[in-house]
């Protein structure tokens, strides 16, 4: 295993964390149709493979403001988990979580920003929860932290984690609405190890 | 105005009077900018990552602390400026979210800032101004004619160090 760098993993096994990254997509947009009481569609997640130097920007313009939520994860499984969102689909969201009208923008207030954290930890407690069931794996995830800054500097968060080891990193895109469109972005860090061990799961050996 | 040179993450470039050098959304990464105030040629690191002997996967030298000074120091050099004229002024190393103590990118910004600046010391380049740390992500401009490394903040005044 560890005779494999992230490079290798990713390209081998690109259309096996596709499809994780596409059922724990569709777990976690029926996760906020649930939270918001609304119908949502769900565009087929775009699945990308970025160097670190595409990620800065794959989101937003690098200074660009976002909203990323961010997990750090235990047991059978160590790593960390981010879920992304333009301003937009955050002040989106939070409108309809808070029960405000829509097209509200006023800068979040604490319990704005606490909502936030929680529709983020749904989404991706939603995402988890699938790859447990696919893997068998336990799966524990820590408390949900929040951030709002430039889009390169909450990317760079990933970026580096993904640079001790190699040099791109694992994008998925989903897109999910009614009238409005809503995209939200999930980036799977799993340690090296960990990697292994989700593919061995999955019943492919390295 | 000169024209503005733009340096991604794990990245490194350097220009000379009257342009600009930038990089945008230093997070937990650092941006190391040296200046030869006499030649007036400005050079910009985006590093990620403190120490590439602790690496395997090390063929990136720009993305490491150490690595990087180092290849930036040369190159300032080939293209006319002088060491012993050398200053730097550094900036990043931010905590982008507030994570458990024993987390492994808890501490990766201070560690990133710690490194760059062990690093300056080693090759007896003056640190002229840093602003490093806290929870906050920084673009940073550093213009040619002056010296002048500007820092910007969401929500913030333009800070000039």
């Amino acid at each position: 295993m560890s005779d494999y760098n992230f490079e290798d993993i990713n390209r081998m096994y690109f259309d096996v964390l596709k499809e994780i990254g596409n059922i724990g997509a569709g777990n976690a947009t029926t996760a906020i149709s649930d939270m918001l009481g609304l119908r949502l569609n769900m565009e087929v997640p775009q699945v990308k493979l970025l160097s670190f130097q595409e990620l800065g920007s794959a989101v937003s313009a690098e200074d660009d403001t976002i909203a990323g939520i961010y997990l750090e994860l235990h047991n059978d499984l160590e790593g960390s988990m981010m879920f992304l969102l333009k301003m937009d689909s955050a002040h989106y969201l939070v409108n309809r979580l808070m029960g405000r009208a829509e097209g509200y923008d006023a800068p979040f207030d604490e319990m704005d920003l606490s909502a936030l954290k929680e529709i983020g930890n749904i989404i991706m407690g939603s995402y988890l929860s699938a790859l447990a069931t696919m893997t068998k794996m336990r799966i524990a995830p820590s408390v949900p932290f929040l951030a709002i800054d430039m889009a390169a500097a909450i990317l760079s968060v990933p970026a580096i984690q993904f640079g001790q080891f190699g040099d791109d990193a694992l994008l998925i895109e989903t897109e999910f609405g009614d009238d409005v469109k809503v995209s939200g972005f999930f980036i799977l860090l799993p340690e090296p190890d960990s990697y292994g061990k989700i593919l061995s799961a999955l019943g492919i050996e390295m | 105005m000169g024209t503005t040179v733009k340096v991604g993450m794990a990245d490194l470039n350097l220009c000379k009077s009257p342009d600009m050098i930038t990089t945008l959304g230093l997070g937990s990464c650092i941006g190391i900018a040296l200046y030869d105030p006499v030649k007036k040629i400005g050079g910009l690191a985006h590093i990620m990552l403190p120490d590439s002997t602790q690496m395997k996967n090390n063929q990136n030298i720009a993305k490491f602390a150490d690595t990087g000074i180092e290849e930036l120091v040369r190159r300032m050099i080939a293209a006319g400026a002088s060491k012993g004229r050398l200053v730097a002024k550094i900036a990043g190393g931010a905590k982008m979210f507030e994570v458990s103590v024993g987390s492994n990118i808890g501490n990766i910004g201070a560690r990133n800032a710690e490194a760059s600046k062990k690093k300056l010391r080693e090759l007896g380049i003056p640190l002229r101004a840093e602003d490093t740390g806290l929870n906050y992500g920084r673009t940073v401009e550093l213009y040619t004619e002056t010296g002048e490394f500007r820092i910007k903040s969401v929500g913030k005044p333009v800070k000039i160090i």
